[in-house]
């Protein structure tokens, strides 16, 4: 068996939930703080691709990452780089897919912090970027870590972006999903079956690390203020 | 002066528009909630921008809306404590201590700084536990002495005693007098509670609506508290509103008695008694009543007396030790309300 489709979608799903951890978490704080007309619009406007069918975000980032688009076509003009159709290409469409899902959990975990530490901690006379690496982001662990895990997920399962964007090039650009499909559309159900239990075991792993953190975290806060 | 604020901002329903000064002392912004005494102190911190005025601590100023000074809160060193005392839930004792010592560069002297409150709160023995892990008592130790490590100005105390049970108060109350007093600069507390206020401060301003109704020495104003808020929040609970009848006269109306009252002003609209300064006639402004309750605490009675001739309107407290009452107890009383402790009030 070829486990390049598992080692492909594992470093894609790593490296779109490395951004998008960064991204999600400043987007959510920051947007926290904008007036609430502002928020309202950027809040719908970024949590968009959770609804949105996958291979539509998949034709709107081909309509600006095409090699005759306007970000595509740049690229290819100064720097020689086709941005579709490479294994890494496929981090274009994940990280957008997940974006919203960080996003909305790390939003929820921001706005149950207890602000009075903030300000307690400015008083101190400690930096804002201490209060929040190591009194915001502490305390909001718990959301953060399961926003992230279930990204790192959804990611590991894209298909309908992923698929246009970067196609199916056995070797290449397979994942564990686009091999699903075309090993089911070229009837080979017995090896379908095999990736379709490696996804089943990957999933149930990250579900259960996902439920062992909130237990975990539940018990220490316990009994706090 | 060590502080002095004079600040105004306004949020749409309501408006905060504070002025008062205090030397190294204790102050009390005595108030209800809601009468924007946490803004006051918020502003104070640099956590809220006030629309307008000035802020001096030390003859350091904080803020100043002319001079375009605004210092960020962790430039401002004024040692905030909340009530429910912000503690870093994810750090030890000892490491929310360190992180309060985080202003002093120099290695050696954060340690001594670090050593010596850790010793002199006691709290060596807690240093590796988690702020969960401690009694109400023991997080407010710890709260205190991470302010006091970060080297404030001042004190900024929002309802310190709120969160505790009542008998632990009494003990930690006598803790916190003491810090004060070692502390030694100005300290500003904010509470609701009266008698707490009167026990720890040397200086009240009583709040209401976002002003500062009166401002003096704790005695001063529990004696004249001169609005009918005022008289409210330092414990008075008869109070009635007033029509002028001539010179020295006034019907009270809640009460339906006239009293004869020097020193009567046209701004005074209501006047009020306390209860311990009703008194058993002889005397002026003598009014015979009738008992409609008697109310049995610990040590005292409280007698609820309706005036003989007002039917209506709400009963006068009089409250005394309980051998007082139980002598001169029965259906009816004769009772007097002294000039000199009538407070007369204004709106």
């Amino acid at each position: 068996m070829d486990w390049f489709p598992l080692y492909n979608s594992i470093r894609i799903a790593l490296i779109s939930t490395v951004i998008i951890f960064f991204l999600g978490i400043f987007a959510a704080y920051y947007i926290a703080k904008t007036p609430r007309l502002i928020k309202g619009v950027l809040d719908v406007f970024l949590t968009l691709p959770l609804v949105l069918p996958p291979t539509v975000v998949g034709w709107l980032l081909l309509r600006i990452l095409g090699p005759k688009r306007i970000i595509g076509s740049w690229f290819l003009e100064h720097l020689d780089l086709k941005l579709t159709m490479n294994w890494w290409s496929a981090i274009f469409a994940t990280t957008v897919v997940i974006f919203p899902l960080m996003y909305r959990t790390a939003r929820g975990a921001f706005e149950s912090f207890d602000e009075t530490l903030a300000y307690s901690a400015q008083s101190l006379g400690l930096s804002n970027t201490y209060i929040f690496w190591r009194v915001r982001m502490p305390y909001c662990r718990q959301g953060i870590l399961a926003g992230t895990v279930l990204a790192f997920a959804r990611a590991l399962g894209e298909y309908g972006a992923t698929s246009m964007i970067c196609g199916y090039t056995p070797g290449r650009t397979a994942t564990i999903s686009t091999t699903v499909y075309q090993l089911w559309r070229t009837n080979e159900d017995g090896s379908a079956m095999k990736w379709v239990l490696v996804n089943l075991a990957i999933s149930f792993v990250v579900l259960l690390a996902v439920n062992m953190l909130e237990k975990k975290n539940g018990s220490r806060r316990k009994g706090g203020i | 002066m060590s502080i002095y604020v004079d600040i105004e901002k306004d949020l749409g329903s309501f408006r905060l528009k504070t002025k008062f000064e205090a030397g190294d002392e204790t102050i009390a912004l005595l108030g209800a909630s809601g009468c924007g005494k946490s803004l006051t102190l918020k502003c104070i911190a640099g956590i809220e921008k006030p629309d307008r005025g000035k802020i001096i601590v030390d003859g350091v100023t904080l803020f100043d809306s002319e001079k375009k000074i605004n210092l960020t809160p962790q430039q401002r060193r004024t040692g905030l404590m909340f009530q429910n005392y912000a503690l870093f839930p994810n750090m030890t004792v000892l490491q929310n201590i360190q992180a309060g010592a985080k202003r002093e560069k120099d290695k050696r002297k954060r340690q001594e700084a670090i050593d010596s409150v850790m010793d002199s709160f006691g709290l060596t023995e807690y240093a590796g536990r988690y702020p969960h892990q401690l009694s109400g008592g023991q997080q407010q130790r710890v709260a205190l002495a991470r302010i006091l490590v970060s080297n404030p100005r001042i004190l900024l105390l929002d309802e310190p005693f709120s969160a505790l049970d009542s008998h632990l108060r009494f003990k930690l109350e006598q803790e916190v007098r003491q810090v004060i007093r070692k502390f030694g600069r100005s300290v500003i507390l904010v509470s609701h509670d009266r008698d707490e206020v009167f026990r720890m401060s040397d200086k009240i301003a009583i709040m209401a609506n976002g002003r500062v109704e009166a401002l003096g020495a704790k005695a001063d104003v529990f004696a004249d508290p001169k609005t009918r808020a005022g008289a409210t929040l330092t414990g008075c609970k008869n109070i009635s509103a007033v029509r002028r009848i001539d010179a020295d006269t006034v019907y009270a109306t809640e009460w339906g008695i006239s009293l004869k009252l020097p020193n009567l002003t046209d701004q005074v609209t209501s006047i009020g008694i306390r209860m311990r300064r009703i008194r058993p006639a002889p005397g002026e402004n003598t009014f015979r009543c009738k008992v409609v309750a008697e109310i049995e605490d610990p040590f005292s009675y409280t007698a609820m007396l309706r005036p003989i001739g007002a039917d209506e309107g709400a009963p006068l407290g009089w409250l005394m030790d309980k051998d007082k009452w139980l002598q001169i107890r029965s259906d009816e009383v004769e009772i007097c309300l002294p000039p000199e402790s009538v407070l007369l009030l204004h709106d």
